[in-house]
């Protein structure tokens, strides 16, 4: 606070580099995740005076992935800042993880000196060029003067609209030379071709209100869109008023607890089968912040072939880009979701809505297909769903989970019961391996109270893993488990069920590397279990450790694949449910 | 470009954008990434020089034009997009040629840019730049009599256009 007065009172000439670090104090910026070099390094001077924290990472894409991790469990946007050249170029992965997902990051990179620009100077590259593709907009900074303006920018574009990524590119030079401070407010903002909706027009309100109270079978479709708005208050009172069953996409799991009735739990290639069947047979999906994406929907001309669809979302480009919009309401999701509800009051919807025969059938689909994996073990060999339900329960409700990519992922958002919005960070779009470490740092700087679990599979731990040095180093406590196959497990089982079980360079070797004995190199205690028993007391003794970090290899059972599966290129119908329901259908 | 240059799957964007570094490498990328096809793209600044104005002719038989027009606004340095139907614009687009004319032809390529109202630009011994300015239609039409003599070099501008008062 005494800070941020000097800041406001002081009309003194101060540099680039200074300019930088107080717009981000502005900004209320409580903590940089990055790593300098050459060309930011006028930058890393005034942070040894700022009070914001800067957590030095140990690879450029651990500072992307947290600062995402901070953005998924608080809503603020993460910020990141590294160097020049080949840190950029390590840093674009995040970029195009928080794009596809809308997450909204701000990326600061240092660049050479405006003079060298073109040159093929030592660490340069075309960061503006690179990262076009993968962030909502950047900016390569040509005046030091323009420094302020441009930070409150970015941060507008960052987190207004539909969320996501963005970059700021600062030469050198810049950095090193003089500007007269001032602090923009939004008006004085330089965005003329900017724009976002927020309310929805009442016409398009009318007419989806309409729809829902025509459908016999109507399913809410809830995707991301639902936490970054922040509606997730709003979706229970739409749930409660209509009595609508609701679908949660991989990025909305925790949007409604699934705990509630009403809550079918995820949708897609590896979802439930309630989940999907419900969708396919619908009448209606009420879409709210989600975007037809092809892991959900499977075969899209063969998607949900009766329903009518309403599609609210804060960006119109997403209306009509896979399945035509017979409802669009461009808005906020929040405001969209609020507004249906108070249309809907004073509708006599217990007549209108008669949902009983539709909900009926979904009880009789959750009856005849749950979840299920072999609980008779033998040997005690690990089922890796049996770690994740044991965690579950283990752990308080408010935990955090983070995860990776693969069948880890999979089985963690089948099996996990969410309670809580913002208690999941994972990768949906874009799918990084590796994702799981740095993430769960920046969830934990985000949210130093609540407990913080990456399930992790063994190939991506080995991505990201010398984060957990940057845990250590920077007193932030995580718990890791991994579920130690020994293979890349979602390539493993493609390779089983679609190419005569040919594995090819899937093999990882559970041994190699010594996941206890390098965890413990990087300060963290690391513990080995192999037998089921061990399962409850190991994850007792992780959960009674908060002065470090924790690591857990279980040897899980190399051959459990994840069910149900819709096969790539085949419609949602030709679901793949578990054989051992095919086997109990046999048997009764 | 091939000689009907417009057809039904072709349609006209113009599109004003901020003055700015690296705007057109944005708009241009957008196109690339998304699967869009630029059939022609002319850039220039208006008369507030904050702004240009992009006029794109896009190929819609791969990608909507709905697609294309909201995906192009979500550019933060988008400031307006407007459709223009070709029956509702008035288009123009520039044209120059080198043709090989020596002595023999040289009078009858003169007479011919001179039925098109356009003109000679340069004269060489045995060549001759020619211009035209005029419709897209009209500069297919001279492309096609010209392509009976000897075309060492052409270049079209793209058109641009505005709506019709």
């Amino acid at each position: 606070m005494e800070a941020k007065r000097e800041i406001v009172e002081a009309k003194q000439e101060i540099t680039g580099a200074q300019a930088l670090i107080k717009s981000l104090e502005m900004e209320g910026v409580e903590v940089i995740f990055g790593l300098p070099g050459g060309a930011i390094l006028p930058v890393y001077d005034p942070i040894l005076a700022s009070p914001i924290r800067h957590i030095l990472v140990r690879h450029e894409q651990g500072a992307g992935h947290a600062a995402e991790g901070y953005a998924h469990v608080t809503g603020r946007p993460g910020v990141a800042m590294v160097t020049s050249g080949p840190a950029a170029t390590n840093i674009v992965t995040p970029l195009a993880d928080a794009y596809m997902d809308s997450i909204p990051i701000v990326v600061i990179t240092g660049q050479v000196a405006s003079a060298f620009i073109g040159t093929d100077a030592f660490q340069e590259c075309d960061t503006t060029g690179i990262t076009m593709g993968v962030t909502k907009h950047n900016w390569l900074v040509t005046d030091a003067q323009d420094i302020p303006r441009i930070i409150a920018e970015a941060f507008h574009v960052a987190t207004t609209g539909r969320p996501g990524p963005v970059l700021v590119d600062l030469p050198k030079d810049i950095s090193n030379s003089v500007m007269r401070w001032y602090w923009p407010s939004v008006d004085e903002l330089d965005l003329p071709g900017y724009k976002f909706p927020t309310v929805a027009d009442p016409t398009a309100i009318n007419q989806a209100v309409e729809l829902i109270l025509a459908s016999k079978r109507p399913v809410i479709y809830a995707g991301g869109g639902i936490l970054r708005a922040r509606a997730a208050k709003a979706l229970a009172d739409l749930v409660e008023l209509t009595g609508i069953p609701v679908v949660t996409t991989l990025m909305a799991r925790g949007c409604i607890p699934d705990s509630h009735p009403l809550c079918l739990g995820m949708p897609g290639m590896h979802g439930n089968y309630t989940a999907v069947a419900a969708m396919q047979k619908a009448d209606l999906l009420l879409t709210l912040g989600a975007r037809f994406d092809d892991r959900v929907i499977s075969k899209a001309t063969a998607f949900a072939p009766y329903a009518k669809v309403i599609h609210v979302d804060i960006d119109p480009a997403e209306f009509d880009k896979v399945r035509h919009a017979d409802v669009a309401v461009a808005a906020d999701c929040k405001l969209a979701i609020e507004q249906i509800n108070k249309a809907l009051i004073g509708k006599d919807l217990d007549r209108s809505l008669e949902l009983t025969p539709w909900i009926d059938q979904i009880r009789e689909w959750q009856k005849t297909y749950p979840l299920v994996y072999d609980k008779t073990y033998s040997n005690g060999i690990i089922k890796p769903q049996f770690v994740i339900e044991t965690l579950r329960d283990a752990t308080p409700d408010d935990t955090i989970v983070v995860s990776g990519v693969g069948q880890h992922q999979m089985w963690t958002s089948q099996y996990w019961r969410f309670s809580h919005p913002y208690c999941w960070a994972n990768s949906g779009g874009l799918g990084t391996m590796g994702f799981a470490i740095p993430a769960a740092i920046g969830a934990k700087v985000g949210r130093p109270a609540a407990m913080v679990w990456a399930i992790d599979g063994d190939g991506c731990f080995q991505m990201t893993a010398q984060e957990l040095v940057t845990a250590t180093a920077e007193k932030i406590p995580i718990k890791v488990a991994i579920l130690n196959n020994a293979y890349l497990g979602m390539v493993r089982q493609w390779q089983e069920m679609f190419y005569d079980q040919r594995y090819s360079e899937v093999y990882l070797s559970p041994d190699l590397p010594d996941y206890v004995g390098w965890a413990e190199s990087m300060g963290c205690i690391g513990l080995k279990v192999e037998h089921s028993e061990e399962v409850l007391p190991a994850i007792e003794k992780a959960n009674s450790i908060d002065d470090r970090s924790v690591v857990i290899d279980f040897r899980t059972d190399t051959t459990e694949k994840v069910y149900p599966m819709v096969p790539s290129g085949a419609s949602n119908d030709d679901i793949v449910v578990s054989p051992l329901l095919e086997l109990q259908g046999k048997q009764s | 470009m091939n000689e009907s240059s417009f057809s039904r799957q072709h349609h006209i964007l113009s599109v004003l954008v901020e003055n700015k570094a690296g705007v057109l490498a944005r708009v241009a990328g957008l196109f690339a990434r998304r699967g869009f096809n630029i059939f022609s793209l002319a850039v220039a600044p208006t008369q507030d020089e904050r702004f240009s104005r992009i006029t794109l002719v896009v190929d819609v038989e791969r990608a909507p034009l709905d697609q294309m027009v909201k995906q192009l606004d979500k550019l933060i340095n988008v400031v307006e997009i407007s459709e223009l139907h070709p029956s509702l614009a008035r288009e123009r687009e520039l044209l120059l040629a080198t043709i090989k004319a020596d002595s023999d032809l040289r009078a009858q390529v003169i007479q011919l840019v001179g039925v098109f109202e356009g003109q000679i630009v340069d004269v060489g011994t045995s060549m001759l730049t020619v211009m035209l300015a005029g419709s897209p239609s009209k500069l297919d039409d001279f492309e096609v009599l010209m392509r009976s003599y000897d075309i060492i070099e052409l270049a079209r501008s793209g058109r641009i256009a505005l709506p019709r008062l």
